[in-house]
């Protein structure tokens, strides 16, 4: 077990430092002034355009520059934004905001998933699993931002249930509506790989052994079926996280929430590519965290991995 | 021998002709042959899903082929004067905030999403192929570079990767470059499915049975091992082309996609219709319609390939 | 249920009218698939069971055995279902019992060992956990401590050293022979009446096999349970069981006492199943020149192996190993690696002509030599010469032309052949690979090579699903000869294959090695096997040649203790037969 956690970390190294290079690599070492290319047609302010150049060091080598900016990175200076805000600010101020609706996003969708592919799983080729795998596969192939749109207009405009855009400071009952839309892009997903794994683990030897040992029926589907199934399921929903940050731009953008996702929305929307840069990085760095952990979580739940 | 508490057995023997023995592992041949290609090929086309999806993704390809057979209108033309007019005459769904006609636009923003897709899954297939072959069946340090830099790639979300890329080329946007900022990060996922398949496969005896015949481990790998691992990777590139369509109208939405002055997309439509969705929902609607529907084809038929495919399910067959 | 009664002359039937049978099943019929088109997979099975019997039911693989037990306890897998017939439990009928009385019966009065330790536990929980789940389910114990104490009992019981610490342990942590004696422990903890055991030692090493067995036996004759044995292996069948049932495509064939069967076979399939059981030819082949009676020579292995053998010593040495060692690194630990030796030593010659049997049980190293022969594997140290020439160092053209004269055959026939090349193009990809002839000579190769193992010319065009295991081990064997080796290395070729469709595999090896000379190194686990076909011998434990001797040599007079053991070990190897 130890010697998984070590590796799994030291595997970590190499990836952190060729994604972080890759997009400096992409922004940076493009032909042509790149500070006026993030401008893209608009006029830059000429002092802004000083400062960022500086900022990125662009005056020294190639090299230099990517290792100085990655020194910014791990004291938690991610530069600056067109506007000249920090973006460690802009972070602290809306990370913990989308934290907690991708929190809120993911317990929706594993509770709804684990129920209903558990359920599919268990009454496989019966109506139910028919029925469900249809609408499964439509949630599959509804893009996010018209998920998002479908909601805001008929629960938010027609039926009014809910606000349509998220007030300041992000109270709860403004979240739900986007939590759902998010959790909704997840949902499809999940629900089909917990039926899979549910399918797979009735076929085992070790649950009829079970049955046989005369064990009943409602200790054998969630001590045995779906404590196995559910393996798959919950590694799987965290290692999303990739989809869940896409869905949580387009989310937010939508519903005016005041976190990450939002302002790299409106980053993107504006042409401000410094703000667009510094904010995959860090995403970029969560995802890596994420899957540190996810890793961790598969040794918690596998003993098989823990125990090698 | 202890004393039997119990009746001693009778000898019993059943009638011949009840129980006829017949030959030791007689060949049986069937009339209908069979392999894995011929028995999925059979599976898909009996179910009701495939014929479905079959239709959608004909309907697709016809609309992007020849978009001039189903609408005469050109979708460019805009006429404030309809600005977000109902349905008309020969303008069955109405016009955009812009007095263009939604159903042209939707007609000719199909060919656009269609070649989006085909080139990304083109390029995820190729690449994904051989990074995910040369790791899978070399092992050792080629598939430690091959994995590290997949890793490297797969940490950055492709939409949010294809943004940076898509902002980088602002000067350059068309379908090659969004494909390319699309396929080049989404390879990873599909060179990792292979591999795993390959690492299966490639312990079977008839592998090693060919290696012992002195194959070289280029053409056992070509020849044996490749194509018994591909299956996995098929119904990934079926789904992935679903997916590379959504990505391209994500990013067109994000307004990082193909520039609406020069293509028609389903993504930009969305986006220019977000802000009438009190007054005009139907402008959003309609275009979200087009590409849910199309979505759903490429998804649908990934899911009979896959159930066809799958090792499982055709063993309870 | 009609059919002739052959009573033994000496020994009139008793019928104690106060003994009643535990378990009565009569005219059982079970069917799956969809409900319009059934498929019937028993037609009628009857039988009785009786308070402490022992009972083994009989057959090969589609025979019914399993799905008989299953339906009692209705746990059919898929769409499994019982559509006639009767089960009574001590006179009450449980043929379509509703779930919950089911789940009272099951564990409290009848209890299963299943069959593969590696799959029948679930891997997420300890393996005390699983045991005392049992314990709590059948109403043995209550309270955690009790149930524990219980727990720790049951796995003592069972012959599970250290049992309180191991229960802690997950499953993948135990061998398979603990994992095995958990499982009996598991299905004897509420102290049932009856036992079913399928294939309990199957999946197990045959010294391992004995022990537990007969830890079986003690159990289960202390405390009076019957015990209904589900097996493939006859000799096994009639070592531990008083009643012997034969079952075939579903229906039960014979049945009666297990000696009487043995000595008396009456039924056509009986008669085949005890002729090529290869426990019991082998005790025979010393005892009873006489030809038993057999449908065909086919399944005559008595026959086959008192057939001329060539002397040994036929012929030059066609493959010379000389201290032959392979090590392999093992991680260990967290951080370190240590050599793990594969092989040490091993030193045999075996001649033109000849069989050399590599003997040995998991981990004793007979594949990895296997594999050096092959040269898919590079020794670690020694030599191998094959025909003469060294091998050590041989590459590029040499190790080419080596190739046509060393062909393997594996043991996995369902991954022996390429699933997307049909039988024609996989037999031909030899001649192809070396370019010998041409097209039209190569198609005329393919075919007469399906003549010689005894398969329809038709096949060439078809696929490897489209074949049973015993096909497709012979079109592993057509395409072994291809090239016209002169040595074939068979690594457990005939072990996964059922016992009638082994010996007709073991047939034509015997024949195809009379007719083209053929040298063959057959690597085995089963000794049993080893005295049909084998002139020599070379038993291996744990990487090293412990004894090597011609095979009457170490059938008669077994020097080591380890061979000793394992010819004990062999199920029914004690057991005396007449012939009919």
């Amino acid at each position: 077990m130890l010697r998984y956690l070590l590796f799994r970390i030291l595997q970590v190294i190499p990836v952190l430092l060729g994604t972080t290079f890759l997009i400096y690599f992409l922004v940076f070492a493009m032909p042509g002034d790149p500070i006026l290319a993030m401008f893209g047609d608009k006029t830059p302010d000429p002092a802004i355009v000083e400062r960022l150049r500086e900022q990125y060091n662009l005056d020294k080598p190639f090299f230099v520059q990517y290792l100085l900016y990655l020194k910014g990175v791990m004291v938690g200076d991610f530069g600056m934004s067109f506007s000249g805000q920090a973006v460690s600010d802009i972070l602290a101020r809306t990370f913990p905001v989308t934290i907690r609706l991708a929190a809120m996003a993911i317990v929706l969708e594993l509770v709804l998933a684990l129920a209903i592919g558990l359920v599919s799983g268990l009454r496989k080729g019966k109506l139910f699993d028919n029925v469900n795998l249809i609408i499964g596969l439509v949630f599959l192939s509804i893009p996010i931002f018209v998920i998002a749109f479908i909601a805001q207009y008929f629960l938010g405009i027609k039926l009014g249930w809910f606000r349509t855009t998220v007030g300041s400071g992000a109270p709860f009952e403004d979240m739900i509506l986007p939590a759902i839309v998010l959790g909704f892009s997840l949902y499809a997903t999940s629900m089909r790989l917990t039926r899979a794994s549910v399918i797979d683990t009735l076929n085992q030897d070790f649950v009829r052994t079970a049955y046989a040992k005369g064990l009943s029926r409602s200790r054998v589907i969630p001590v045995h079926v779906l404590r196995n199934s559910m393996i798959p399921t919950i590694t799987n929903s965290a290692a999303n996280f990739g989809v869940l940050m896409v869905g949580a731009t387009v989310t937010e953008g939508i519903f005016n929430v005041p976190g990450v996702g939002n302002a790299l929305f409106h980053a993107i929307l504006r042409g401000d590519n410094s703000l667009v840069v510094s904010f995959v990085t860090f995403m970029v760095l969560v995802y890596l965290g994420v899957n540190l952990v996810v890793d961790l979580l598969y040794a918690v739940l596998d003993p098989r991995i823990r125990y090698a | 021998m202890p004393e039997p508490k119990h009746p001693i057995p009778e000898h019993f023997v059943a009638p011949f002709d009840e129980t006829p023995v017949a030959a030791v592992d007689a060949v049986k041949i069937d009339e209908k042959k069979s392999n894995l290609w011929l028995d999925a090929w059979r599976d898909m086309r009996r179910r009701p899903m495939f014929w479905i999806s079959a239709l959608i993704i004909l309907v697709v390809l016809l609309v992007s082929l020849f978009p001039t057979l189903f609408t005469q209108v050109d979708p460019r033309a805009a006429d404030l004067e309809f600005t977000k007019a109902g349905p008309s005459d020969g303008h069955p769904l109405g016009f955009n905030n812009q007095g263009q006609d939604i159903y042209a636009r939707i007609i000719y923003g199909t060919s656009t999403s269609v070649s989006v897709g085909l080139v990304v899954i083109l390029m995820t297939f190729v690449i994904g192929t051989i990074m995910g072959a040369l790791a899978g069946y070399f092992g050792g340090f080629v598939d430690t570079v091959i994995s590290r830099v997949g890793d490297i790639f797969f940490s950055i979300p492709y939409i949010l990767a294809a943004v940076i890329v898509m902002t980088v080329f602002s000067e350059h946007r068309n379908v090659f470059v969004i494909s390319l900022a699309i396929g080049g990060f989404s390879w990873p996922v599909a060179a990792r499915i292979l591999r795993s398949e390959i690492l299966q496969v490639k312990n079977a005896d008839f592998v090693m049975a060919s290696e012992a015949l002195g194959l070289s481990r280029m053409k056992t790998l070509a020849r044996h091992v490749l194509p018994n691992s591909l299956a996995p990777l098929i119904v990934a590139t079926t789904l992935s082309l679903a997916a590379a369509i959504v990505a391209e109208s994500v990013l067109s939405f994000l307004g990082v996609g193909l520039p609406a002055k020069d293509f028609i997309s389903w993504g930009n439509d969305i986006s220019a219709a977000q802000r009438d969705l009190r007054t005009a929902p139907m402008t959003l609607i309609y275009p979200s319609l087009a590409l849910t529907i199309t979505v759903l084809g490429f998804v649908m038929l990934g899911e009979v390939v896959r159930d066809a495919l799958d090792p499982k399910a055709r063993a309870q067959r | 249920m009609n059919g002739t009664t052959q009573q033994n002359e000496e020994n009139t039937v008793q019928t104690d009218s106060a003994v009643q049978p535990l378990l009565s099943v009569r005219d059982l019929r079970v069917a799956f698939g969809k409900k319009k088109e059934p498929n019937e997979v028993l037609h009628g099975v009857g039988f009785d069971v009786y308070p402490g019997e022992t009972v083994a039911i009989v057959g090969e693989s589609g025979s019914g055995k399993s799905t008989t037990m299953h339906a009692v306890i209705n746990l059919l897998p898929g769409t499994g279902r019982i559509t006639g017939g009767s089960v009574l439990w001590k006179g009450r009928e449980i043929a379509n019992l509703p779930r919950r009385e089911m789940e009272q019966l099951r564990g409290r009065d009848i209890g299963l060992v299943p069959q593969d330790p590696m799959s029948n536990l679930n891997p997420v929980w300890s393996i005390g956990f699983q045991v005392e789940e049992a314990i709590r389910a059948n109403g043995v114990a209550s309270g955690r401590k009790e149930v524990k104490q219980r727990a720790v009992e049951v796995l003592e019981q069972a012959g599970l050293q250290n049992a309180a610490q191991r229960m802690k342990q997950y499953p993948h942590q135990f061998s398979g022979g603990m994992k095995q004696r958990a499982l009996i422990g598991i299905g004897l903890a509420a102290n049932p009446e009856l036992l079913i055991a399928d294939e309990p030692t199957s999946a197990l090493d045959v010294t391992v096999q004995r022990v537990v067995l007969d830890h079986l036996e003690k159990l289960t004759s202390e405390s009076g349970t019957a015990v209904v044995f589900i097996t493939h292996d006859l000799g096994l069948a009639a070592e531990r069981a008083e009643k012997l049932i034969v079952m075939y495509k579903g229906n039960i064939v014979e049945s009666g006492p297990s000696r009487e069967i043995l000595q008396h076979p009456q039924h056509p399939y009986t008669k085949r199943l005890v002729s090529a059981a290869p426990s019991l030819a082998s005790r025979r082949i010393g005892d009873d020149p006489s030809v038993p009676t057999a449908p065909t020579s086919t399944f005559d292995l008595a026959a086959l192996a008192e057939e001329t053998k060539p002397k040994v010593g036929k012929g030059e040495p066609m493959i010379e190993v000389s201290d032959l060692g392979k090590i392999y690194k093992l991680r260990k630990g967290n951080f370190g690696s240590e050599d793990f030796h594969a092989v040490s030593g091993a030193t045999f010659t075996v001649n033109r002509g000849e069989t050399m049997a590599l003997v040995g049980e998991s981990g004793s190293g007979k594949s990895t030599i296997a594999k050096m022969v092959l040269q898919l594997e590079k020794p670690s140290s020694g030599s191998i010469r094959i025909a003469g020439e060294e091998t050590a160092g041989l590459s590029g053209r040499k190790l080419f032309d080596l190739r046509r004269t060393l062909q393997p055959v594996f043991q996995d026939p369902y991954g022996s052949l390429d699933p997307l090349h049909n039988i024609g193009n996989t037999i031909m990809e030899p001649l192809k690979i070396h370019n010998v002839g041409d097209a039209a000579s190569r198609k005329a190769r393919v075919l007469e090579l399906l003549d010689q193992v005894a398969l329809p010319r038709e096949l060439a065009t078809r696929y490897p699903n489209e074949l049973s295991g015993g096909q497709r081990q012979r079109v592993a064997v057509a395409r072994g000869l291809a090239l016209k080796p002169d040595i074939l290395v068979l690594d457990e070729a005939v072990s996964a294959l059922d016992v009638l469709v082994q010996a007709q595999v073991l047939d034509l090896l015997a024949e195809l090695q009379r007719d083209l000379g053929l040298t063959y190194l057959f690597i085995t686990h089963d000794l049993a096997v080893v005295r049909l076909i084998a002139d020599r011998v070379c038993v291996m434990q744990q990487g090293r040649i412990v004894e090597q001797a011609t095979t009457d040599e170490v059938f008669e007079n077994p020097q080591q203790e380890y061979t000793r053991n394992l010819l004990a070990a062999i199920p029914g190897g004690s057991i005396e037969l007449g012939v009919s």
